[in-house]
């Protein structure tokens, strides 16, 4: 057998995992493993310029390839920088693999220069974690973080480790398990067969049906079986923040988005409905907004992999633990099979219901806002303009604000894995890092990061990365000049006393500073430049380019969910509501 | 309502930290927490107390399962079963009144007498957590001077047991 070095012996077991990339950045506690990176071809590291980076750019490339990310930073600072990113991860239940740098055995627990207790400091937002303490226990250590962190309801996984077990000097054997097994650890489900049935039945039954898919669904690759249910079932579909492209944007059975920000005709179904068959998705407050009033008539079907998911927020009458690709292939072929159809009279006038919603308030029928005009730039027609210039086929991922909801709102997914937001956590600064992980996976794809002038500035240091390994993502600033999600909430909640909301005065010169990184920038201040520019800017296939769009600064994102109401309750413009 | 949880974990470094973070992280409260390896080294045996309502049990379990390094975890209130516990009290015994009445209270709550001064008796109580707080109950007007409780450890009756 092969004897290697601590430091040596990841990297091979990364290869060994079938890791391609690392996001990382180098510090004294990282430096066996950064030699040993060096001496070989097979892992590619990319360099970043900060860690939060690394992670958010591990985890945009495992959102848009399914496979699981990677990232390495050092110990003491470099890790505690890595973990925004891990919590977002967690959040959104991302497999990721984060390696760390630790002081030396020697010298853990005695306040070590850049000594921090990652495990400690990580143990609420990592799905496992681990400490390895012997260069024999890597290889075993890493195969068990990559089973954890992909199988089950994935998630982030730590593996820290000190500098002495990475010691060049001292060689064991290397061995990669080729099958990882752990008696406290069996994750995989295919869900009760009797609960799948009866809940099939109930679902035949419904007369005011919706399903209601979230991120789970494209998690778990569960897409095509859950179009296959509703071609069968001609139900109304809704897909949550995280679920968008899990059932095609585009399509008439598709309702929309549902919560906070979610279309009328979605939130009036879930309201109304009889029997909700939530999949992968797991209650979230930004979707049920008051849980005294969430859907007072419906039997809850809920299918998740994750146990606690089901019944912690709404008890689920019929809950079944699964993943979804294997309960809805199940569901498919028992509803394939029943001697009993839908009731056909009742999903007409269910649709015909739907149908009037969406007339009345749907933002997909007509416009719901003023149209753009001259120097006015509605941020809703940006949306829509990428939509045209990339055919819907573009990798959008996007930060945290008003920007983010109009995207989710008005940019139509067809596939999974095609719109990468941080929905559970909410961070500011994921957009452009998690771009560049998506175009590295997707070299010849359009990625286009829709932003605003506030969070692009949380992980600005990354158009130097970009630069650095080529990677021509296009950036779509939506500047509103201001804090705009915080600004409307100060608006319809602090009699719009707009407390550190606003910056208009110190705001860089984005073009300037796109060009300072080697990058295209361009303004858009008048609508009619919209079209061409964008259409320029996405013909430019080899550079970065920044798009700095000055849009309608006063505009708020619409519907919203009336605070402590029911899902139905929605403000629809300034002074409407339903 | 008390509620007995016992679960089996790896007996890994990290292991209980994760347990307690639970606690803390998802708001649920820890009464009692007992946690030793068992016969087999490579497992540790974890007892906790908590309150809550059925839904919260629900969740508590459901949360502590998911835990990467829980082998199994059993609700023990659910279905009959033993618990003890074992408390060590340290009490004012300077006069030979004082001295009689406790033994004889001692005696009655089936405890030991285990150290002896001549200002104090120690006394150790092995029972269910009830008849502990029976005990102090009783001494209330002596006073104690120092109370030590082991928290609870539990086990099923009957045939059922918990194994890997
Ligand atoms: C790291 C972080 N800090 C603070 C927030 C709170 N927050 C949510 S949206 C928002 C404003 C975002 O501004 P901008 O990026 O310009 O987007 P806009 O809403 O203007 O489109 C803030 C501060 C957050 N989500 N993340
Ligand atoms: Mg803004």
């Amino acid at each position: 057998m092969e004897l290697l070095s601590g430091g040596d012996i990841i990297v091979r077991a990364l290869r060994d995992a079938g890791v391609n990339f690392v996001w990382g950045y180098p510090g004294g506690a990282a430096l066996h493993i950064y030699d040993a990176i060096f001496r070989q071809d097979d892992v590619h590291h990319l360099l970043v310029r900060h860690e939060q980076a690394a992670v958010h750019a591990a985890d945009g490339f495992s959102r848009a390839t399914g496979q699981v990310g990677t990232a390495l930073v050092t110990s003491g600072p470099g890790a505690t920088n890595a973990i925004t990113g891990i919590a977002t991860a967690y959040m959104d239940s991302i497999p990721l693999v984060v390696i760390s740098g630790q002081v030396p055995l020697t010298k853990i627990g005695q306040d070590a220069f850049q000594e921090t207790d990652m495990v400690g400091v990580s143990r609420p937002i990592v799905k496992h974690s681990f400490l390895v303490t012997r260069a024999e226990d890597i290889a075993a250590t890493i195969a068990k973080a990559y089973y954890i962190a992909s199988t089950g309801r994935p998630g982030p996984v730590v593996v820290d480790i000190p500098k002495d077990v990475t010691d060049p000097n001292y060689k064991v054997a290397y061995r990669f398990p080729d099958k990882v097994v752990m008696r406290s650890y069996q994750p995989s489900s295919r869900g009760h067969k009797g609960q799948i049935k009866r809940a099939a039945k109930v679902l035949l039954d419904a007369k005011r049906p919706v399903i209601y898919a979230g991120g789970g669904v494209i998690i778990d690759n569960a897409s095509e079986h859950l179009r296959e249910l509703v071609r069968l079932l001609n139900y109304p579909v809704t897909n949550t923040l995280m679920g968008l492209g899990a059932y095609p944007g585009s399509d008439p059975l598709f309702v929309g988005m549902l919560g906070m920000h979610g279309t009328y005709e979605a939130n009036a179904a879930m309201h109304d409905a009889d029997v909700i068959f939530a999949v992968g998705a797991r209650f979230d407050d930004r979707v049920t907004n008051d849980l005294e009033k969430f859907c007072p008539r419906a039997t809850i079907i809920h299918i998740d992999v994750d146990p606690t998911s089901v019944s912690k927020n709404i008890e689920a009458h019929i809950p079944i633990v699964g993943t979804c690709s294997a309960v809805l292939r199940e569901m498919v072929s028992i509803i394939k099979q029943a001697p009993q159809s839908p009731d056909s009279v009742a999903i007409d006038a269910w649709w015909t219901q739907i149908n009037q919603w969406r007339a009345e308030h749907g933002i997909y029928t007509q416009p719901r806002y003023e149209p753009s005009a001259g120097n006015l730039i509605k941020p809703q027609d940006v949306i829509k303009m990428l939509y045209e210039v990339t055919e819907g086929k573009a990798y959008v991922t996007s930060d945290v604000g008003q920007h983010q909801m109009f995207a989710a709102q008005y940019y139509l997914f067809d596939q999974p894995r095609q719109w990468i937001n941080s929905g559970g956590l909410g961070t500011m600064g994921f957009g452009l890092p998690a771009a560049m992980g998506v175009q590295l996976a997707f070299p010849d794809a359009h990625v286009a990061c829709v932003t605003g002038e506030g969070s692009i500035q949380m992980c600005i240091q990354e158009l130097s990365t970009c630069t650095q390994h080529q990677l021509p993502i296009k950036i779509i600033n939506l500047n509103n000049a201001a804090l705009g999600m915080v600004r409307q909430w100060q608006d319809m909640n602090y009699s719009s006393r707009y407390a550190e909301s606003l910056y208009e005065d110190s705001l860089p010169d984005f073009v300037a500073l796109a060009e300072a990184y080697g990058h295209v920038g361009m303004r858009i201040e008048h609508i009619d430049e919209l079209a061409p520019k964008m259409r320029e800017c996405f013909a430019l296939k080899d550079r970065v380019v920044f798009m700095d769009i000055c849009v309608d600064r006063a505009e708020h994102v619409y519907p919203m969910q009336v605070p402590g109401g029911s899902m139905r309750e929605l403000w629809l413009n300034k002074s409407e509501k339903t | 309502m008390k509620r007995i949880i016992s679960v089996l974990m790896e007996n890994e470094a990290g292991a209980l930290s994760r347990v307690v973070g639970l606690f803390s992280q998802r708001g649920y409260n820890i009464d009692t927490l007992t946690v030793a390896p068992t016969d087999d080294e490579t497992l540790s045996r974890l007892t906790l107390t908590t309150g809550g309502d059925d839904r919260m049990i629900e969740q508590i379990v459901k949360q502590l399962h998911k835990l990467i390094d829980t082998v199994k975890v059993i609700e023990l209130s659910e279905g009959a079963h033993i618990e003890r516990e074992l408390m060590i009290v340290k009490i004012k015994a300077s006069t030979s009144d004082m001295r009689a009445e406790l033994k004889r209270c001692s005696d009655i709550f089936r405890g030991h007498i285990i150290d002896v001064t001549a200002a104090t008796y120690t006394i150790q109580l092995v029972g269910d957590s009830d008849k502990l707080d029976a005990f102090i109950g009783a001494l209330v007007d002596v006073g104690t001077m120092e109370v030590v409780r082991s928290g609870v450890v539990g086990i099923s009756r009957g045939d059922k047991f918990l194994h890997v």
